[in-house]
């Protein structure tokens, strides 16, 4: 499960030594983000987001278990028991707040996660099982986010709860008994709050499940690194604890101050303000949009307005929406070239920068703008070459780039040179 | 700092050579950065525990006022404080000195009617109707309802016998029915709490 050089866990007291022998909880422990696993030495900042976004989980089960404390779902009063944990509950305001601009921190870090994965193709051999089993995780978060902004039980939340639903509706045949199934009834109401409720609770902790087959399958070939070329020895790597620890302790600092600059300073900042209306199932909002971290999946959907030869617009636009992410499953047999790292890439690299991060930029922005011209063609345009990078630009490159030497070494690639190096001083690399 | 000028790179040498103030720039990094994370995450803790006890609008309830005016010589009604029972008894002549006749140094919870009244109106007995043993609610206070063999309460879940003073006189209750905090704002008018 790791390289030979591992440090082996040394239990050293009684307590210790009999839980080693019992159950060994402390040398897992060690072996996965201690000193006995060995982690390339060469890991920028981007590798912070993996640890970023498991603490914003936690923080997520943290404060959502406390918030059910607190919150009553039932479509007569779940509205003023918000109210009440904003109001009344001691610190509600604050974990509230925490609470929804944790989900947002939570996308923000596992954003920048999925792109460091693109951009250094981390979803290759041999770590395919490590993209499938996130692409996984990103699917459950995108059903429980969306499921716990319909709690509060606002008119962002119902009217959502509605197109979301509606989504299934596209089906052909059984859309319409699908949608009525999902609701419990023929519009959002009681059914509809409670069964998301139920499943709000329950989601987040399958998320963390995924999570913890994510990290194993990452231990096995160990992590990927900035070069993209595999660790050859031990002078490549330097133990997970302290050197990560410390680095995505500091990361992890950084990310804690803009996420309280924006709890304490900007709480509604990335909410709706329609959503402090009380849901009524008689008047939509004139300007519906999802949450921030939808709009560029949201875009997709939207872009499709004409129908496609006897596919009805509707269920283009669903479907769409759905390979747009699906698709990322594909991902690791559609780039096919051996060197990982985008440094290495001239090609990939300037469709990346050049291609899909402006057409990531276009959706998004779309996605939250009102369904008019420009925006619409502007959406069509970028889903267009959305599709087109992965499906076509990208198995192209792969097979024709000539691709940059790369270096012998992660050592040489930071040191210049792994003749340097004596053995033995690896572990010191305080020097450099 | 003799031995430490010959190493070339004096950052090493900073982390590493002994300093006459007894610790390193490395161990001073490390103590100040986990005792700031500590104390963050302690600080972060106390929200989390303070959700768990009353919100604003339990304790916004926590205050009740009542009209005695009505209640007879003998009677007692119940009413409801912070979500428990509340009995209201007006005592007759007789139950007063029925519990005045105790000698107070043989009770359990030793106190004086008079200490469980207000001045002025030791005929107006308030307490919580919540037995001081595991809690269930006492009888007696209710039209028909069983005094018990001391003519107060007599709570049916365990056996534990309150006198005219509500004063814990046999069973397993450890203390008297508690007398919470009242004032009476006018001669009918009593706020609790």
């Amino acid at each position: 499960m790791s390289f030979p050089w591992a440090k082996e866990y040394q239990p050293t007291n009684g307590l210790t030594k009999f839980l080693d022998e019992k159950l060994p909880l402390p040398r897992l422990v060690y072996n996965a983000v201690g000193a006995g696993y060995p982690v390339p030495r060469n890991l920028s900042y981007f590798w912070n987001f993996g640890v970023l976004a498991g603490f914003f989980l936690v923080l997520q089960i943290v404060t959502g278990v406390i918030l059910a404390m607190h919150y009553a779902a039932n479509a007569q009063i779940a509205f003023a028991s918000t109210e009440h944990i904003m109001r009344d509950v001691n610190w509600g305001w604050m974990l509230r707040y925490a609470h929804a601009n944790g989900a947002s921190f939570f996308f923000i870090v596992v954003y920048i996660h999925i792109f460091r994965g693109l951009f250094y193709s981390s979803y290759k051999a041999p770590r395919e099982m490590i993209w499938l089993l996130g692409v996984v995780i990103f699917l459950l978060m995108m059903a429980t986010a969306f499921m716990g902004y319909v709690l509060p039980w606002g008119q962002m939340s119902f009217w959502g709860a509605k197109v979301i639903t509606g989504l299934f509706g596209a089906i052909p045949l059984v859309g319409e008994p699908i949608q009525i199934w999902l609701l419990g009834g023929f519009a959002p109401d009681n059914a509809a709050l409670n069964r998301f409720f139920s499943l709000h609770f329950l989601l987040p902790f399958v998320i963390a499940g995924v999570v913890i087959l994510h990290i194993w399958a990452l231990h096995i070939p160990g992590s990927s690194n900035p070069t993209g070329i595999e660790v050859k020895s031990e002078s490549d790597t330097v133990p997970f604890h302290p050197y990560y620890t410390a680095k995505d302790g500091f990361g992890l600092g950084v990310a804690l101050i803009a996420y309280c600059l924006l709890v304490f300073f900007l709480p509604n900042y990335l909410g709706h303000p329609d959503n402090y209306i009380e849901a009524n199932p008689l008047s939509t909002p004139a300007h519906i949009v999802p949450e921030w971290y939808f709009w560029p999946f949201y875009a997709i959907l939207r872009a499709f307005t004409a129908d496609f030869l006897i596919v009805p617009a509707k269920l283009m636009g669903v479907l769409a929406m759905f390979s747009a992410i699906l698709m990322w499953f594909f991902l690791p047999w559609l780039d096919r070239n051996p060197v990982r790292s985008g440094h290495y890439r001239p090609l990939f690299r300037k469709f990346f920068w050049f291609g899909l991060i402006p057409a990531m930029a276009v959706l998004f922005y779309c996605g939250g703008a009102p369904a008019e011209e420009p925006y619409v063609m502007l959406s069509q345009i970028a889903t267009a070459y959305y599709f087109l990078h992965f499906l076509v630009i990208l198995p192209i490159v792969s097979s024709i780039e000539k691709t940059e030497p790369l270096p012998t070494s992660i050592t040489a690639a930071v040191l210049g040179s792994d003749k340097e190096v004596v053995k033995g001083e690896a572990a010191e690399p305080v020097a450099v | 700092m003799a031995d430490t000028a010959a190493t070339a790179d004096t950052s090493l040498a900073h982390d590493t050579a002994p300093e006459t103030d007894g610790m390193r720039r490395r161990d001073f990094v490390n103590v100040a950065a986990v005792s700031a994370a500590g104390v963050g995450g302690l600080a972060v803790l106390y929200p989390l525990i303070s959700q768990m006890s009353p919100s604003r609008d339990v304790l916004a309830e926590s205050s009740t006022e009542l009209d005695v005016s009505a209640i007879q010589p003998g009677q007692a009604i119940k009413a409801v404080f912070r979500k428990q029972p509340l009995f209201v008894r007006r005592l007759t002549p007789a139950e007063i000195a029925a519990a005045n006749a105790v000698p107070v140094d043989s009770l359990r919870d030793p106190q004086t009617l008079a200490e469980r009244t207000k001045e002025g109106h030791e005929d107006m007995l308030i307490t919580m109707g919540v037995c001081t043993h595991l809690g269930c609610v006492p009888l007696g206070a209710g039209e028909g309802e069983i005094k018990g063999e001391f003519g107060g309460y007599f709570c049916p879940c365990h056996g534990s016998s309150y006198d005219t003073a509500a004063r814990i006189r046999k069973g397993p209750a450890p203390k008297n029915l508690e007398v919470p905090d009242y004032e009476f704002t006018s001669d009918t008018k009593v706020v609790v709490g």
